[in-house]
């Protein structure tokens, strides 16, 4: 056994060498596009001008003169209406899915203040209602907005109409039946029984087909435009589209994992489904839009190369540092803990990138409620992200594994993270594909605070609840209740900050639905672009 | 450039899930379970089976840490687990929250299964400050006990105003797994880490 084992590791070590000389001999061919890929985005004529649907219309400038660039609007106008039943099937599923998965995470944050709530009813006790409330946030919201996005993003990135948008619609059809199937399965105690992986694996089938049907104009459509260079969002979008499958398929396969194997497999999942498939669409709808709102190129193209192939070679080993001190070997958790500090060099490429990008341009947060989003989300990126590398060490993990402290990172990333930035891109595409104003601008400010203020309530009350119930219980001289009473106003507060959020996320509903389903102003054709001072 | 994005990303998680997945595959396939282990009797597995979709993992961990990084076995929730320990455990409840104490041992803590019935009930009647959900509908209240009812005696002022509680055969089923979750046995592949290393908290391994 251990021969072959180490026969094995020794083989992956030595391919992870060879891939790394084939990405270094790319990188030095010039294969990834550098500066001219970095402006690909551009008419020239949009340099220092900022563009963004969602700002009211008293904004809007007249149609440019320019024939070369009103083809060029033209081009996108026709990537934004090839994707305009795909993105809309995914995008309206998701914000239904984002408003019930509210409701049900509030319901389980009272349950920890009144645990005798809504006692009566197997389906409605806590063990129940938790996965219900992650499996539809991560599933039916984060995993169908970001779908959304990328379908919205391919065309305009790839410069040619979405080809075989009909797959993608019924790709939403079969997932939108496969994450109903999933919540009544759960309801009824029909589970796996494993975190993230609640879903009965004959549900997960209908996903399956669901994501393949949507990933196929993806792909369609890469190889109809012939693109050559690719922008980075592409990258991002393209390897989310093919880690998550292959992720997906082998932490659900039936009859395959057994015992501590199974945990190992279950956390080497559930965490590469936060970092190898949420965070990869949101950061390719970062990539796209702070340059685009902006009006200016991303700093470096080099360090968007750092941090998607650091994302991909390090991301990958973290997940067993959730079993850090459990009954697993100790080599396996330190390749995890090493891959987590390893995580800090694309952390830090991203974030200097995109703070290099808007550095000199913060003013347009003032105007732009897309980029409000977008910025606060990429700040959300780092931060967490460090976090979570810190979390990954023995000494820290001590004391908040087990704890509330690790739900307020979670929340901190899938929602501070992902959950803003596809807001943003959400409130940024609907004026693109309806033609339409957005009826109440107003109200994504609204939106945007209520989130911001639920979001840092949720975190900074539980982070410091949690952290002291790890220290509670690491002391074996105080009793155990003392872990438990010690951390119950943070659990009020999460609530109060769940209740903020999911009002945020009405508004949002409610807007959407006016936008997507009824009769606002329509908006000239072409983009709401404002010169940047 | 375009083959390297759809190669490369897919080949570098394959290797990581041959690390972190394929080679703990290998390594447990064939692996013994503990010798004091013993399997679940029928009754416990219907137990584990509503342990399991209640959803009772969320907040109980079942994987006691070493002493060198936990003060479990003072709270007397057993020694460290071993891989030897959970062979008969599909699917894995190790858990990854403590809202309530580890359980692993909790047989071995609390043997009773009426405690259970009754902490089931209604977990305040027995321990004030806890913030467990009661599990009112794996019993039920009858007027009077039948001559096969196990009659649960629930203490002031928890239990209903009239009549009897009894316990349903889920209740049963998942006391009877609760109350036989002792894994005190001698371990065979403990100690995890070697001797020779110091055992301080926090100490890399």
């Amino acid at each position: 056994m251990d021969r072959s084992f180490a026969i094995l590791f020794a083989a992956s070590f030595l391919i992870e060498i060879a891939a790394l000389v084939m990405l270094i001999r790319a990188v030095a061919r010039d294969q990834f596009g550098g500066l001219a890929a970095a402006r690909m985005i551009f008419h020239p004529r949009e340099f220092g001008v900022s563009e963004d649907p969602a700002r009211p219309a008293a904004e809007d400038h007249a149609l440019p003169d320019d024939l070369d660039y009103q083809t060029e609007l033209a081009h996108r106008a026709v990537a934004d209406q090839s994707s305009k039943w795909p993105v809309l099937a995914f995008l309206v599923s998701a914000v239904f899915w984002l408003n019930l998965g509210s409701i049900f995470g509030l319901l389980t944050a009272l349950k920890f203040n009144l645990p005798d709530f809504l006692a009566s009813d197997a389906a409605l006790t806590f063990g129940r209602l938790r996965p219900v409330h992650l499996n539809l946030v991560a599933y039916g919201w984060l995993s169908m907005a970001g779908v959304a996005v990328s379908l919205w993003l391919i065309p305009r990135l790839v410069r040619h109409p979405l080809v075989g948008g009909a797959w993608a619609v019924a790709g939403a059809i079969f997932w939108n039946v496969g994450v109903t199937a999933g919540f009544l399965a759960l309801l009824g105690g029909w589970t796996e029984g494993i975190e993230w992986l609640e879903f009965p694996w004959q549900i997960d089938s209908l996903l399956v087909v669901g994501g393949a049907l949507a990933g196929i104009p993806l792909i369609l459509t890469i190889r109809a435009s012939g693109a050559r260079h690719l922008y980075v969002s592409v990258w991002y979008i393209i390897a989310a589209f093919l880690w998550f499958p292959f992720l997906f398929l082998v932490a659900n396969a039936p009859g395959v994992h057994f015992g501590v194997e199974q945990a190992a497999a279950n956390w080497w999942f559930a965490h590469n489904v936060l970092g190898l498939w949420f965070t990869p669409i949101s950061l390719a709808a970062a990539y796209y839009l702070i340059p685009k709102i902006i009006g200016r190129p991303i700093h470096s193209y080099g360090l968007s190369l750092l941090g998607f192939w650091g994302l991909a070679l390090f991301y990958s080993h973290v997940g067993i540092h959730h079993l850090i001190g459990g009954p697993v070997p100790t080599w396996l958790v330190t390749v995890s803990t090493v891959s987590s500090m390893m995580m800090f060099v694309p952390v830090i490429a991203v974030a200097v990138n995109h703070h290099f990008t808007m550095r000199g341009h913060f003013g347009v947060l003032r105007d732009s409620p897309t980029l409000k989003f977008i910025v606060a989300g990429a700040m959300a990126y780092t931060l967490t992200s460090g976090q979570g590398s810190l979390q990954a060490l023995r000494t820290v993990n001590q004391t908040t594994h087990f704890t509330h402290f690790t739900v307020a990172h979670a929340h901190f990333g899938a929602y501070g993270f992902a959950s803003l930035i596809l807001f943003g891109a959400s409130y940024f595409l609907l004026p693109r594909l309806l033609g339409r104003e957005w009826p109440r601008p107003a109200w994504i400010n609204v939106h945007f605070w209520l989130s911001m203020v639920g979001i840092l309530l949720y975190f900074v009350g539980l982070s410091i609840g949690g952290w002291l119930q790890g220290r509670a219980m690491l002391d074996g001289s105080v009793p155990f209740e003392q872990s438990v009473t010690v951390t119950l106003p943070y659990l009020w507060s999460r609530t109060v900050a769940g209740t903020i959020m999911t009002i945020a996320h009405l508004v949002y509903a409610v807007h959407v639905a006016w936008m997507v389903f009824g009769r606002a102003p329509a908006a000239a054709l072409r983009a709401n672009l404002s010169e940047v001072a | 450039m375009i083959r390297t994005l759809f190669v490369e990303p897919v080949a570098i998680l394959a290797l990581a899930g041959v690390v972190l997945v394929g080679v703990p595959w290998l390594l447990y396939e064939d692996h013994p379970p503990e010798p004091g282990l013993t399997p679940y009797t029928p009754e416990q597995a219907t137990g584990r089976a509503t342990y399991v979709d209640l959803g009772c993992a969320y907040c109980h961990s079942q994987q006691p840490r070493d002493p060198s990084y936990a003060p479990d076995a003072e709270r007397g929730w057993g020694r460290a687990s071993t891989a030897g320990d959970y062979v008969y455990d599909s699917p894995h409840q190790l858990g990854t929250m403590r809202t309530g104490p580890d359980l692993f041992n909790i047989g071995a803590r609390q043997p009773s299964v009426d405690w259970h019935l009754v902490h089931l009930f209604q977990p305040r009647a027995v321990v004030s400050w806890s913030i467990m959900p009661s599990y009112p509908f794996l019993f039920e209240v009858k007027d009077a006990a039948g001559p096969d009812d196990r009659v649960v005696t629930v203490p002031a002022p928890w239990g209903p105003a009239t009549g009897v509680v009894v316990a349903r055969p889920e209740a049963l089923a998942l006391a009877a797994y609760l109350a036989g979750l002792d894994h005190t046995y001698p371990a065979r592949d403990l100690p995890l880490r070697s001797k020779a290393e110091p055992a301080a908290v926090g100490g890399a391994p």
